[in-house]
């Protein structure tokens, strides 16, 4: 029974997508991986609107100050069991962006994470990789 | 039997009620909180809140020299970043006195147009996504990627060119890339109306006619800037008003395109017929593209340190609008002070009367086409409420009432 769920699950990853401060570089490259060219849709995934639904959760962005209580919430909101995966290299190590007062990632230091796709922004191809890996990894 | 004509009474008045829109809404691929009093299905008053993608980079950037700083305006924004550097470089160039060669500024244009084109086919895709239009959406963004490939041949990158360097650009056009990129804008420009039939359709129209009025006078007094003054037919346009990069060359391939109605449709279709004129200009610039070097000889950490003490401001037309830079550097490689103003931020201040009438459904679609870009935006400003008194707290105060919260 269980291995037909987790078997379920790796069909269909359901994935929201979370900015948290991001220049929206990785933001429209997340959704550029939706649209024809390199199409997610085909490993069953699909860009849902809640966190409820959802089973994969994409960070773009270093945290900042104003979004971080979101963030948590938002992860505490997706049910168990989950995948986190951070984009972008902002989202990874926050690099252009630390030492700003208003930052308060990166994504890790506040959630667990389980696959990092680094780039600035990461291409589409680069996205559609980490998530797979990730679902492959945990959902297994 | 039941008695017939006894309608029960209804005693409850709908008073106004808040609705929460945002930060983290499926119709928003970016963070910013509407506070929207409605009263029924109408919407009576809208409080925007914003500041959930303030990073600090104004204060962050006087922190560090002018070759880390263009790094790191450009990465104010993903979709406009070539503007955002051509900006700051200008106002450096003006500064220090170094002139960059023709073809720089040639390809500076270059680069500039096909940014514009690729950001407004983004918009177009959200518009239509927004209106419901899910199959003219993943079609505009089909389109778009097309753009983004030549991107990628000719700066290495698709969303952050790091193109501009001072005095000059860092990458170079070969004749097999002239080929291709015409070949490339003969299919969008097919494609392009295409799109446009397809924006002509019943559905659509139903959904964005008479929506979201803006009107003439109101658009001036609100100083709206960029696509969404233009389709109020305000008639306002850096690129023909004050020329930079090689604008003064095109002043007659390309014209101003304005739209009296005001409402989603008119900005929805100034920024599809822009994408026409930006096809124009590109084919003209490769057409009239100068010999010469790209770029000084110097390395960028030398002239950095000769560019002297001083101020300036320099204005391009971003894909949204007019984009505004304050540049102050210490004469010793680094900023003193950077101040940017960007479009959305003026842009956001007419949020209020188009939505103001509306329905709740129609929030997303009206918000969309004003083409907010809210990575841009974000400022921080203390709003009083008492006496509805407003004032802009710089960083260092806010950075010592933050030490204190964390102190305690």
């Amino acid at each position: 029974m269980f291995r037909v769920i987790s078997r379920g699950r790796i069909k269909s990853p359901w994935i929201f997508h979370l900015n948290t401060g991001s220049c929206n570089g990785c933001d429209i490259e997340v959704v550029a991986a939706f649209t024809p060219r390199y199409d997610l849709e085909r490993f069953g995934c699909l860009l849902v609107g809640s966190p409820r639904h959802a089973d994969v959760l994409l960070v773009t962005g270093p945290v900042t100050r104003q979004m971080l209580p979101r963030l948590i919430r938002v992860y505490e909101q997706i049910p168990e069991p989950k995948v986190v995966v951070a984009v972008g290299t902002c989202a990874s190590s926050g690099s252009p962006f630390l030492g700003s007062e208003m930052i308060e990632g990166p994504a890790d230091r506040i959630i667990p994470v389980d696959a990092y796709v680094v780039g600035c922004p990461p291409r589409p191809e680069a996205i559609v990789k980490g998530v797979v890996m990730a679902v492959m990894s945990k959902f297994r | 039997m039941i008695e017939r004509g006894i309608e029960k009474e209804v005693e409850v008045e709908y008073t106004r009620l808040r609705i929460h829109f945002g930060p983290v809404h499926p119709a928003l691929k970016e963070p910013v909180s509407l506070r929207v009093f409605v009263k029924g299905e109408e919407v009576v008053d809208v409080d925007i809140v914003l500041g959930h993608v303030h990073r600090g980079i104004e204060s962050l950037a006087e922190g560090r020299n002018l070759a880390q700083a263009l790094y790191l305006v450009e990465r104010i924004c993903g979709i406009c970043s070539h503007s955002h550097t051509t900006c700051f470089t200008q106002a450096l160039e003006e500064i220090s006195g170094i002139k960059p060669s023709e073809r720089a500024l040639y390809l500076r244009t270059l680069i500039f147009e096909m940014e514009r084109i690729h950001s407004h086919l983004l918009l177009l895709g959200i518009m239509a996504y927004e209106v419901g239009f899910d199959t003219l959406f993943m079609f505009t963004w089909h389109v778009r990627e097309r753009i983004l490939d030549l991107f990628e041949k000719i700066t290495g990158n698709r969303i952050h060119h790091a193109m501009n360097t001072i005095g000059g650009v860092r990458w170079d056009l070969t004749p097999e890339m002239v080929k291709e990129l015409d070949a490339c804008l003969g299919e969008i420009e097919k494609s392009i109306k295409y799109i446009h039939d397809a924006f002509m359709d019943k559905t659509v129209e139903k959904r964005t006619y008479g929506l979201g009025v803006l009107d003439h006078s109101r658009a001036i007094k609100l100083c709206v800037v960029g696509p969404t003054a233009r389709g109020s037919g305000v008639n306002i346009d850096v690129r023909r008003d004050h020329p930079y990069a090689a604008y003064n060359d095109m002043k007659e391939v390309f014209s101003v395109i304005l739209r009296k109605d005001g409402d989603v449709y008119a900005r929805t279709e100034v920024r599809l017929l822009e994408i026409l004129e930006s096809i124009n200009i590109i084919r003209m610039v490769l057409d009239r593209l100068p010999e010469g070097s790209i770029r000084p000889e110097e390395n960028i950490f030398r002239l950095m340190r000769k560019i002297q003490e001083g101020e300036a401001v320099s204005l391009v037309e971003a894909p949204r609008g007019e984009l505004l830079y304050f540049v102050k550097t210490d004469g010793k490689g680094g900023l003193r002070r950077l101040k940017v103003r960007t479009p959305t931020f003026s842009n956001l201040a007419c949020l209020k009367h188009v939505l103001v009438g509306h329905e709740i459904a129609d929030i997303p679609v009206i918000v969309a086409s004003i083409d907010p870009c809210l990575s841009c935006t974000n400022r921080v400003t203390i709003i009083n409420r008492e006496n509805g008194e407003l004032n802009v707290v710089g960083m260092d105060t806010l950075r010592r009432r933050v030490r204190k919260k964390w102190m305690q």
